[in-house]
């Protein structure tokens, strides 16, 4: 019974699909934003591969990049002022860096919403206050909270650079209905082509304190590389781990193979 | 039962003995894995695969137990939660993507194991009740991590679940009620998040269970071998310890370097980008991707765009998508060919091998997006995934003329040795 039941159970599905495949059209709508969007650039980070290294210097320089360009709109909701201690700054130096933001809080007498000194267990506040504020000072667009914005994108890294250092004028042959809209800016790195986020970098508006090159190209490096640690700390101490497990691990198989030609040594198999 | 040769379990000690006459726990253990279970001694390395699955299953329980330690299961806080385990817990980073990435390393070793099982016949006589609880343990693992996937609450986590309990809103008159009753709302929110961690946590022991019961099942007939040819005498086979727990110790220590591997070096590979977005019922993704596991069901439920039938289009993907799995239960009425190992059977051998391939592109499929060429590929891969089970195997069992076959699984290993040493004598 299995077997005739089957055969037309299969028979059934297999017309069913038949039809499916006569029925669907061959050729796709036409996707005109496929032709001008652009693939990530790749940026090469010390973090990068399989013997990663934190460059502190260019991660602190990404830090005040963020604190003094993104952090105007965007939050980084998971990382705490003791956590930068990471990238090479003293436990002082993050008690003093935290001490420099105010964090809501609320009045001890009175009970009233107010703010107070941060302290290095607080994580860093947002610019605004909720969704709706955020929208309302961004012509209705919301800016992501950017802590794990390298994981959160295909691409990571390099298309946070890409993005950054991808704003351009449209060119001529983009069709009308791809243009950018008012308060919208064109980026073919970006999904749709457009965003809400105007360019942010310009040459020079950060100056470090080593020197170092400022135009939007470094600062979008710099910046990139920081936000590579904000969405995993760990990064680099999970690789490292990773060398001593495998190469624990590889001993381990080298004795079990050896104990298994040992064992089977009298036996044909 | 076991064969009349195994080796009886002889405590030496007194304390062994004692146990022996109270809980006789220690022989269970012997019996089982131990050197008394007499196994067939030509094994190749595709029977490792049972024991491997064994030991992802155990990682994912005792990662789980430890994360389970620090996530919260609330829709407000379980994204926070998990970047928590990340963050602030010690070595959280490793537990979590030990767990994450030990789903796809069960699902690698499971598939494997049940593909061994098509090649050589595994599920055939004496073994179908093996071969059925296998197949009991395959969908639980599918539900488990399925409902573990929503967890972390990320974009993927809210829209599959979104599209899967959505394939209950399928079943007609009913489907739409029975979709809010399971998730406990109009959409997945709290509610859903909750009953999906408490099954996400009950359904790993629920496969332990049945996994003891296909052991148990396994040990009635014994193990099966790559001849399928079936155990005669004590020649044909070795104690179970100390010599496949030495070769699986080997197969363990290469699976747990590729395991290693990937939760250490590239632990976001098999992920997918957007679960790293918190949930957000407003924005849907541009392309719902289900897990790499999931990817050749989502392409066979995807392949169905036709009302055939008076029957919806998504009904009939639903529909399909189970059948494609339920067929398995009946695989060992479907093959009615005698002999078991595809090493005799050169028809059914080119038919496998097909059926690998198309599996392959039904599963490339799933991670393409809805789109032609892949809409056609998906189409046609899935209607030869129901021929192949459903109309080509009967008939090749049918038809086929099996090659000659051995008398004897030493036999067959004798002449195996026989050839490589004439094989060196002549080089």
């Amino acid at each position: 019974m299995v077997r005739p039941l089957g055969f037309l159970v299969g028979l059934g599905f297999i017309i069913a699909l038949l039809c499916a495949i006569v029925t669907t059209p061959l050729s796709n709508e036409p996707q005109a934003a496929h032709a001008f969007h652009k693939h990530p650039r790749h940026l090469a980070l010390s973090s990068d591969g399989l013997f990663p290294h934190w460059d502190k210097a260019k991660l602190q320089r990404g830090m005040q990049v963020y604190k003094e360009v993104c952090s105007a709109c965007h939050s980084l909701n998971h990382v705490a002022f003791r956590d930068i201690q990471d990238l090479g700054y003293t436990e002082g130096q993050a008690k003093s860096f935290a001490k420099g933001f105010q964090v809501p809080s609320i009045n001890p007498d009175t009970g009233e919403p107010a703010t107070r000194d941060g302290l290095p267990s607080d994580h860093f506040p947002a610019p605004y206050a909720n969704e709706v504020a955020a929208r309302a000072a961004n012509n209705n667009a919301l800016p992501p909270d950017l802590s794990l914005i390298t994981k959160a994108r295909e691409g990571g890294k390099d298309y946070v650079y890409s993005l950054l250092t991808g704003f351009q004028n449209p060119p001529k042959n983009l069709p009308k209905e791809l243009q950018p809209a008012t308060g919208l800016h064109y980026n073919p790195y970006f999904a749709n082509l457009n965003l809400a986020m105007a360019p942010p970098l310009t040459d020079g508006q950060v100056t470090f304190a080593d020197g170092s090159p400022n135009d939007v190209k470094a600062m979008a490096s710099d910046v990139s590389a920081f936000l590579v640690w904000t969405a995993e700390p760990k990064l680099v101490k999970r690789v490292w781990t990773g060398w001593a497990v495998f190469l624990y691990l590889l001993i381990f198989t080298g004795l079990t193979y050896m104990a298994y030609r040992n064992i089977w040594a009298d036996k044909e198999h | 039962m076991s064969f009349p040769w195994a080796k009886n379990y002889e405590p030496q000690q007194p304390l062994m003995k004692w146990l022996d006459e109270k809980l006789p726990l220690p022989r269970l253990v012997y019996n089982a894995v131990g050197a008394g279970y007499p196994v067939p001694r030509n094994l190749n390395y595709f029977w490792n695969f049972g024991v491997l699955a064994g030991a992802a299953l155990a990682i994912q329980i005792i990662t789980g137990i430890v994360l389970a330690m620090h996530y919260a299961a609330n829709a407000g806080v379980a994204f926070d939660s998990v970047e928590h385990i990340m963050r602030d817990v010690n070595a959280g980073w490793f537990i979590r993507y030990a767990h994450m990435n030990g789903a796809s390393m069960f699902f690698i070793v499971v598939y494997l194991h049940i593909f061994r099982g098509l090649y050589y016949g595994s599920y055939k006589a004496p073994r179908e009740m093996v071969w059925l609880l296998g197949v009991v343990i395959f969908l639980l693992m599918m539900a488990t991590a399925f409902m573990g996937y929503v967890l972390p609450w990320g974009q993927m986590s809210f829209w599959g679940a979104q599209v899967i309990t959505g394939f209950f809103s399928a079943i007609p008159v009913v489907g739409e009620p029975i979709r809010v009753w399971l998730l406990g709302g109009f959409a997945p929110d709290d509610a859903a998040l909750n009953r999906f961690f408490s099954l996400h946590y009950l359904l790993p022991f629920v496969i332990a269970g049945v996994v003891i019961l296909h052991i148990w099942a396994l040990h009635i007939p014994g193990s099966s071998n790559p001849t399928g040819i079936e155990v005669k005498d004590e020649q044909d086979t070795v104690p179970f310890h100390p010599y496949y727990t030495a070769k699986d110790g080997f197969g363990l220590g290469v699976f747990l370097l590729l395991f290693v591997a990937l939760t250490f070096f590239s632990p976001n590979l098999l992920g997918h980008a957007d679960n790293y977005i918190p949930a957000n019922p407003l924005s849907t993704p541009a392309h719902i991707v289900p897990e790499w596991y999931f990817w050749p069901f989502y392409a066979i439920l995807r392949a169905f765009t036709f009302n055939f039938l008076w029957i919806d289009a998504k009904l009939w993907g639903v529909i399909a998508m189970f059948a494609s799995i339920a067929l398995l239960f009946f695989l060992p009425w479907l093959d009615s060919s005698p002999v078991k190992s595809s090493t005799y059977r050169p028809l059914y051998r080119k038919f496998f091998w097909v059926l690998v391939v198309d599996v392959l592109i039904l599963g490339y499929c799933g991670k393409s997006p809805a789109e032609q060429p892949y809409v056609i590929m998906s189409q046609l891969a899935a209607a030869y995934y129901f021929a192949h089970f459903l109309i080509i195997l009967p008939i090749v069992s049918r038809i086929e003329r099996p090659a000659p076959m051995p008398n004897s699984i030493t036999e067959a290993v004798l002449a195996k040795h026989a050839d490589k040493s004439s094989a060196s004598a002549t080089a």
